[in-house]
């Protein structure tokens, strides 16, 4: 009988929650690296029992570890992050330039087709790759080519947090970087261009609908339809329908379009999923409930699901990673909340239930669907 | 041998118990132990001080015999007690928050 493997990083450790297809009894095990902040761990759709896992303090920085059998032991690899050449300069608070320093790593994306090739989303904001299951790490710079000198930090700081590879066209590479953009190569990660046309912000900067400087917050891709896009930026759900040349606003009915989180259904390409928040300076849900949208027509037309989650008196966050599906029929899906919960719906979002309520602060929810 | 004691977390990442022994040549520096650290438990790199400048992360103190090492030069040496291994040079994690 099949299983799901939920990995989850926290603010102090990381977790890792296993059920069988039923999704209805779970195993919790960690918390591993206790203490600690867990950015991100993902597996290897090449081999599932390969994990990588980013562990990041202020105290004893960057720390990388990963896992050959499905999690029970880790070892450490390189946490050796350095940028390619003389680094440069990015845009600092004050309008200033401000030298490019490697801080932690906020997201990986392991290859479909190689274990041991894994890429890293950092802040500040660069992607690497490694190609020797993470013994030594090469940046792909030429992303910090596309205007990178004007790349301001967040709030949350300057950081890569998403990284998709086209499962079609093993060439094409999508990055999303808070307050940059949304980012795209078609040679392997050698040259790239801002994907952000459409994209306005007219809040957040001078020139409205600039090519970078665009706060994406995430972005999603079906793997059967990778054209389509879907992105959760500062404010408004947007789509793309080709590639990300352009993009145009989907948000609809929602009741707020700011938001962190974006996922899509895993056997309906037009199935799409946010979690809406009230605003930039109020970081909770709307009207203390907690609510994800979906969609089924692609955007625009957006429904609540609310069973079984809080409609009273919630105030927590789902930050960018930390909502995903899995590849079950019924699709499950999986998120965490800054209050320590982690929900699931085995039934596309009809019906959710809490697996754990006391977690630290939850950053990042990943699904492994096991054989 | 020189004895370095590590804070919890240095530790459980080291995986050692209590504080570390290890063979250091004359003459006993701050980098000189932190190379030989480094070299016998690579796991550590980084979490220290920077790999590639070598500065000292800005929460992580040195101290030894009571004192505060850490704005010292990494190359001047080590208090004697610590290089005949009578006291640890004590790597600490500084309080920071609230």
């Amino acid at each position: 009988m099949s299983g799901i493997r939920l990995l989850v990083g926290t603010h102090k450790g990381a977790f890792i929650l296993t059920s069988d297809g039923k999704r209805q009894k779970w195993d919790v095990n960690g918390p591993y690296f206790a203490g600690l902040d867990i950015y991100h761990l993902k597996g290897s759709p090449a081999n599932p029992d390969r994990l990588y896992a980013s562990q990041t303090s202020d105290w004893f920085g960057q720390v990388v570890h990963r896992s050959d059998d499905g999690g029970k032991t880790f070892e450490t690899v390189s946490n050796n992050f350095v940028y390619d050449g003389d680094p440069g300069t990015h845009q600092w608070y004050d309008g200033t330039q401000h030298p490019w320093e490697f801080k932690r790593v906020w997201y990986f994306e392991p290859s479909p087709s190689d274990p041991d090739t894994v890429y890293a989303g950092v802040e500040d904001a660069a992607l690497f790759r490694s190609s020797d299951g993470g013994q030594t790490w090469q940046e792909l710079s030429g992303l910090r080519s596309v205007k990178g000198n004007l790349w301001q930090p967040g709030a949350g700081g300057m950081c890569l947090h998403k990284i998709i590879l086209d499962p079609k066209d093993p060439d094409r590479i999508y990055t999303a970087i808070s307050a940059a953009g949304a980012f795209r190569s078609e040679d392997g990660g050698q040259t790239w261009r801002a994907a952000t046309r459409g994209l306005r912000s007219d809040f957040e900067l001078p020139d409205p609908d600039a090519d970078v400087g665009h706060c994406v917050h995430s972005i999603a891709m079906h793997p059967a339809r990778p054209d389509v896009l879907f992105m959760q930026k500062h404010w408004d759900v947007m789509r793309s329908d080709n590639a990300g040349e352009m993009w145009y606003e989907v948000s609809g009915n929602l009741p707020s379009d700011f938001g962190f989180p974006i996922a899509v259904h895993a056997h309906e390409p037009d199935t799409v999923y946010v979690v809406p928040i009230k605003s930039d300076s109020e970081h909770f849900p709307p009207d203390g409930k907690l609510r994800v949208y979906r969609s089924r027509t692609g955007g625009n037309e957006w429904e609540a699901l609310t069973k079984g989650l809080p409609q009273a008196n919630c105030y927590v966050n789902v930050l960018r990673s930390a909502l995903t599906v899995d590849s079950l029929d019924p699709c499950g899906l999986y998120f965490g909340t800054t209050g320590g919960q982690v929900y699931a719906s085995a039934n596309s979002g009809d019906s959710w239930m809490p697996i754990v309520e006391d977690f630290p602060a939850v950053y990042s929810v990943e699904v492994q669907t096991l054989p | 041998m020189i004895r370095v004691a590590l804070p919890t977390h240095l530790r459980r990442l080291a995986n050692v118990e209590r504080e570390i022994e290890i063979q250091v040549e004359d003459p006993v520096t701050l980098r000189a132990v932190l190379d030989a650290l480094e070299d016998g438990y690579p796991m550590l790199r980084g979490t220290i001080r920077d790999q590639v400048t070598k500065e000292r992360r800005p929460y992580i103190r040195f101290f030894a015999c009571g004192e505060d090492l850490s704005l010292d030069s990494p190359e001047a040496p080590l208090p004697a007690e610590v290089a005949a291994g009578t006291e640890p040079l004590r790597i600490v994690g500084a309080m920071a928050g609230g």
